[in-house]
């Protein structure tokens, strides 16, 4: 039996199905792979709407079984042997010479949004989702849990199979890239 | 090359310090390391500040689906809704 006194499946859509879509696409750019989600987060939802305490809002519960499903995708996305992170690493081996010093063609440059708010600058967004799209999927992945709920890092390794010590190797390599790429496109 | 000259050499080094500062918290030998790389090297203080925004930037991204206008169109939501009221006669 339903508690429909907690949850109103009969609205779902109007109530949560663009917010629950925006926050699917803003995570996996991947139009189809979204609307699919938003489907399944309904219909998964329903399945265990019994166990739903009311302890949480609707969008609460809902926006965390999307969640995880977005987690399983990344998991998905990043297994397997990952050519991009060969080329991704070869990129940036030039950044810096042997002794550590940076290559002076490489020298993080003042971009002009050091000093003013650039939150609102929509076509800074542009740019910055375009060069996150170039990051390697795992990278993306580990990127992408840290700053999206501010995941703890236990949880990023676990979930993603990876050791603590990559994760930071990781998290230095995607900014330097994601720095990089910034310069290159935005002048 | 000394203990000191390697610090100061090694932006490699800083540049992942400054990562770890933003996302941990550092050791006190580590926080002495970079104060003193970004000290001298002026080229990693506009990583530094660079990287920070960044962050800040993606959160941003992420943080405001809402304002990012995506939303589905109606016929994938009416059939959605669908949907769901078939489940729910099911039961």
């Amino acid at each position: 039996m339903l508690a429909t006194s907690l949850l109103n499946p009969h609205k779902w859509v109007d109530n949560h199905a663009d917010y629950l879509y925006a926050y699917a696409i803003s995570r996996i750019s991947d139009d189809e792979q979204a609307r699919d989600l938003v489907q399944e987060v309904f219909l998964a939802a329903l399945e265990k709407a019994d166990k739903f305490e009311g302890k949480s809002s609707e969008r609460t519960w809902l926006t965390a079984i999307l969640k995880n499903k977005i987690i399983d995708i990344y998991r998905k996305r990043s297994s397997g042997l990952n050519n991009a992170v060969k080329v991704a690493e070869k990129e940036q081996e030039d950044f810096f010479y042997e002794d550590g010093h940076w290559r002076e063609e490489h020298w993080p440059k003042e971009l002009g949004f050091e000093d003013n708010d650039p939150l609102h600058n929509k076509e800074f967004n542009h740019v910055l989702q375009r060069c996150m799209k170039k990051l390697p999927e795992l990278w993306l992945a580990v990127f992408t849990m840290k700053h999206m709920e501010d995941e703890p890092t236990e949880n990023i390794c676990a979930e993603l199979k990876v050791s603590s010590a990559n994760f930071w190797v990781i998290i230095h390599r995607t900014k330097l890239n994601l720095r990089a790429c910034l310069q290159k496109n935005w002048i | 090359m000394g203990p000191l000259k390697k610090i100061i050499y090694n932006c490699r080094r800083a540049t992942f310090l400054i990562e770890k500062k933003l996302i941990d918290r550092l050791t006190l030998r580590e926080k002495m390391e970079l104060r003193i790389h970004l000290f001298g090297c002026s080229v990693c203080r506009v990583f530094d500040k660079q990287s920070a925004i960044i962050n800040k930037m993606v959160q941003q991204l992420f943080k405001a689906p809402k304002d990012s206008g995506a939303h589905l169109d109606n016929n994938f939501k009416q059939e959605l809704q669908h949907r769901i009221e078939d489940e729910l006669n099911k039961n």
